[in-house]
């Protein structure tokens, strides 16, 4: 049943991405091209995306158990360390370069274009990498 | 600032929102987990954590909704905007930026903001910020 939820909610997912214009890069930079002719549709994703999930992860953060009787595994860490803030903003520097970040980099594989392959291989290299050096600490 | 009035589609880009946001509600409600697809992406290439099958099942949906799409709709337009080298880099960065930040823009941005998590906040100022001022620079200064 979980996996069910889980493929559904993938799906979902990457079907709100489509419709909202975000699989597609020219749009994204559009967004953030904010001294040129900016195109403030990527806020209107946000805030659609927060209005309807913000009663749910409200009632989640009061659970102990999801409806399914799995864990509630909420990120609990509440420092606001070097990592999150560089490694954010290491982020938004190719976000910025390509106008593509990570659901959209997986929607945009089978749609055949060779530039989503290569930026998803690059990606993936990079978790890798990090996976890497993590092991290493 | 001028707007593109020519590009910008507010009723299609709140309507893909709240279907993120459903889904989003979904994996929390139902799996008590964060629709992050970093974290899940990262966690699938970290052998030994918890939750891999229903992760991996997440990650097939999204690689399905095109197909799904496909079905019904025209593809929407996708135009990229960046070579070989400038996707390379730029897929770097952001592998390597959402793991050492802990997520992105569903993470941080759609679930962390949902909850008011001061993290998720000031991640997304962060990634936003970087991402106005790469494109300023690329496009403004550079001419690219």
């Amino acid at each position: 049943m979980k996996k069910l939820t889980a493929f559904l909610a993938g799906l979902l997912f990457g079907i709100g991405l489509l419709l909202a214009g975000m699989a597609n890069p020219a749009k994204v930079l559009g967004f953030l091209d904010i001294a040129g002719l900016w195109d403030p549709s990527l806020a209107f994703v946000m805030i659609g995306a927060i209005t309807v999930a913000w009663v749910p992860f409200h009632w989640a953060m009061k659970q102990s158990k999801s409806l399914l009787g799995a864990p509630m595994q909420l990120p609990v860490s509440r420092e606001l360390d070097r990592r999150l803030i560089g490694g954010s903003l290491l982020f938004g520097v190719g976000w910025g370069i390509a106008g593509i970040c990570p659901g959209p980099a997986l929607v945009l594989l089978p749609t055949g274009h060779w530039q989503a392959w290569v930026f998803a291989i690059a990606m993936l290299a990079g978790m890798l990498l990090f996976s890497l050096l993590q092991a290493r600490r | 600032m001028m707007l593109d009035t020519l590009h910008f589609t507010p009723w299609s880009a709140l309507a893909g929102g709240a279907l993120i946001g459903v889904a989003a509600s979904v994996m929390v409600m139902a799996n008590g987990r964060v629709a992050g697809i970093s974290g899940l992406l990262g966690s699938l290439l970290s052998p030994g954590d918890s939750g891999r099958g229903e992760k991996a099942l997440f990650i097939l949906g999204l690689l399905a909704a095109p197909l799904l799409w496909a079905l019904f709709q025209v593809w929407p337009t996708i135009e990229f905007k960046s070579g070989i080298v400038g996707l390379i880099i730029a897929g770097l960065c952001v592998g390597i930026g959402t793991r050492y930040g802990s997520g992105c823009t569903s993470g941080h941005g759609v679930c962390g903001i949902s909850r008011l998590s001061p993290r998720s906040i000031v991640a997304t100022l962060s990634f936003m910020f970087a991402g106005f001022v790469t494109v300023f620079v690329l496009r403004h200064l550079l001419g690219f």
